[in-house]
C-alpha cells in the first residue's frame, strides 16, 4: 500500500479516533501520523473535543419515573428494581430454565448466573474485546491516578454501585486509573494496573451469587480470571501468564476483603 | 410466553435501559418533565411492539423507539410553538455553512479547549439543533458504534460519518462562540 496523504488522514482521522477503522487503514494511517505534525495534532484536537463531550452530564432516570413506570407495565405488584438489585423469587429459577434464552438474557441479575453456568463464551469475547480496545489510543483510563482514594469516588455518580479499589504497588501490582466500560448490558467500573510491561483490565460488578473461588480460562492469547466475591463478579484480563494473573487476583482477592 | 412472563421480561429490560432511554430523551426534549413523558410514551409503545423484538440489543431497540417517539411528540407539540422552529431555522443555517474537514490549527491554547468545561460543554450541546444534538449523545454519551447508530436512526453508514462529521464542527463552533463571552 503507498503511503498516505494529508488529504486521505484526514478523512479518515474522526473514524480512527471513533475506534471505527479498519485495521489496515489503521495501520497506514497511523504510520502517516508518526511522520505528520499538523495530522497528529489534528488528531488530539478531535480527541480533546470527545473527551469534552464525555464530560456532559449523563442524566439519570428519577425514581418517581422508575416507579411509575413499574406501575404501567407490571400486571402485579412486583418489584421493578434498579439494574443492581434485581430480585427474583426463591423458585423463580426452576420454571425459568424452559423459558426462552432471550429472557434469560435481559434479566439482569441472572447475567452472572447463565455466564457462570455456560463460562458463557459470549461474555469472555466481550471481556477480551473490551481489553484490547482499552489498550489502543487513549481508551485506558478516564481517570488516571495510582491513588485507590482518587479512583474510587471518581465512579460515584457514574454506577449505580461503588466499586472495591485496591492498590497493590507493594506486591508490583500498581493501579494506573479506571474508567467505565461496558459489559454483560450493563455498565461496569474497569481498573486498570500494570505489571512490569503488561497491563490487566479488571472489570468489577456487582452480582447476587454466591462466593465462587478463581476460575481461569485462555482466548485469544490473554488469560483471563474470574471469581465471585463480596457481592461483586470480578473478571481479570491480560496478556499477563496465567500463574501470575492467578496471584494477582489472590492479591486482589485478599484485599477487597479487609 | 404467557402474559404474565411477557409482561416480566419486558419490565427487566426497561429497568436495565431506562437511564439511557431517559437521557437520549432528556437530552432530546431539554426538559426533565418532558423527558418523562416521552420516555413513558415510549415504553408503552415498547411494551406493545415487544413481540416483534427478536433478542438481540434491547438497549437500541429501545433507544429506537425512545427517539421515534420524540419525534412524534415533537411534531405535536410545534403545532403551537413557532419560537422553537425559528431556533432550529438559525441552527440549520449554521449548518449550511460548514466545509469539508479542514487542518484546524490545533494550538493547545485554542480558545474553544479552554471553554471546554462541563458547563460550556452542556450549553453547547443544547444549543444545537435536535439532529447533530441526537448523534453526539448517541456516539459519545451512550457509546453506540457507527452500525448500532445506524440502525437507530435509520440511515446509512455513510450518513452516520458525515452527521457526526457536521455535529462535531457545530459544536467546536458553539464552543467557540460560548467562549467569547
Amino acid at each position: 500500500m503507498s503511503a498516505m496523504n494529508c488529504e486521505e488522514a484526514l478523512v479518515l482521522l474522526p473514524v480512527y479516533g471513533d475506534g471505527e477503522l479498519d485495521l489496515p487503514r489503521a495501520l497506514a494511517l497511523e504510520a502517516h501520523l508518526a511522520e505528520c505534525a499538523a495530522c497528529a495534532a489534528e488528531l488530539r484536537a478531535q480527541q480533546a473535543l470527545r473527551t469534552a463531550l464525555r464530560s456532559a452530564p449523563y442524566h439519570r432516570a428519577p425514581e418517581t419515573l422508575r416507579a411509575r413506570l413499574q406501575a404501567q407495565l407490571l400486571p402485579a405488584p412486583a418489584a421493578l428494581a434498579p439494574r443492581a438489585a434485581l430480585r427474583l423469587p426463591s423458585n423463580f429459577l426452576r420454571w425459568a430454565l424452559p423459558l426462552a434464552a432471550a429472557v434469560m438474557l435481559v434479566l439482569g441479575g441472572l447475567n452472572g448466573f447463565q455466564a457462570a453456568q455456560r463460562g458463557d463464551a459470549a461474555l469472555v469475547a466481550e471481556i477480551v474485546d473490551s481489553h484490547v480496545r482499552s489498550l489502543q489510543m487513549d481508551h485506558l483510563s478516564d481517570v488516571v491516578s495510582s491513588d485507590q482514594h482518587t479512583v474510587k469516588p471518581w465512579f460515584t455518580g457514574k454506577l449505580d454501585y461503588s466499586p472495591p479499589v485496591h492498590d497493590l504497588a507493594d506486591r508490583d501490582f500498581a493501579l494506573v486509573g479506571g474508567r467505565l466500560d461496558y459489559l454483560a448490558r450493563r455498565a461496569v467500573a474497569a481498573l486498570v494496573y500494570r505489571h512490569r510491561k503488561h497491563l490487566i483490565n479488571v472489570y468489577v460488578w456487582p452480582g447476587s451469587e454466591a462466593d465462587r473461588s478463581l476460575q481461569a480460562e485462555v482466548r485469544d492469547g490473554y488469560s483471563l480470571v474470574h471469581w465471585q466475591s463480596g457481592g461483586m463478579r470480578w473478571w481479570a484480563v491480560s496478556d499477563l501468564n496465567e500463574d501470575e494473573l492467578r496471584q494477582f487476583a489472590e492479591l486482589l482477592k485478599a484485599a477487597a476483603k479487609t | 410466553m404467557n402474559e404474565d412472563e411477557r409482561a416480566r421480561s419486558f419490565a427487566a429490560l426497561a429497568s436495565l435501559h431506562l437511564d439511557a432511554a431517559y437521557n437520549l430523551a432528556r437530552w432530546l426534549t431539554r426538559s426533565p418533565t418532558d423527558a418523562e413523558d416521552v420516555v413513558q410514551e415510549a415504553f408503552l409503545r415498547a411494551l406493545r411492539f415487544y413481540d416483534g423484538f427478536r433478542g438481540g440489543d434491547g438497549r437500541a431497540w429501545l433507544l429506537t423507539i425512545v427517539r421515534n417517539t420524540f419525534y412524534t411528540w415533537k411534531a405535536r407539540e410545534r403545532a403551537g410553538r413557532t419560537v422553537e422552529y425559528e431556533e432550529e431555522a438559525a441552527g440549520l443555517q449554521l449548518m449550511e455553512t460548514e466545509t469539508e474537514p479542514a487542518l484546524h490549527n490545533a494550538d493547545p491554547e485554542a480558545l474553544w479547549l479552554r471553554a471546554a468545561d462541563r458547563e460550556r460543554v452542556e450549553r453547547a450541546l443544547l444549543a444545537l439543533p435536535a439532529e447533530p444534538r441526537e448523534i453526539l449523545v448517541l456516539r459519545e454519551l451512550e457509546e453506540l458504534s457507527y452500525k448500532e447508530i445506524a440502525a437507530i436512526i435509520d440511515v446509512p453508514l455513510g450518513t452516520v460519518m458525515s452527521r457526526l462529521s457536521r455535529a462535531r464542527a457545530l459544536l467546536r463552533a458553539q464552543l467557540e462562540v460560548l467562549s467569547e463571552r
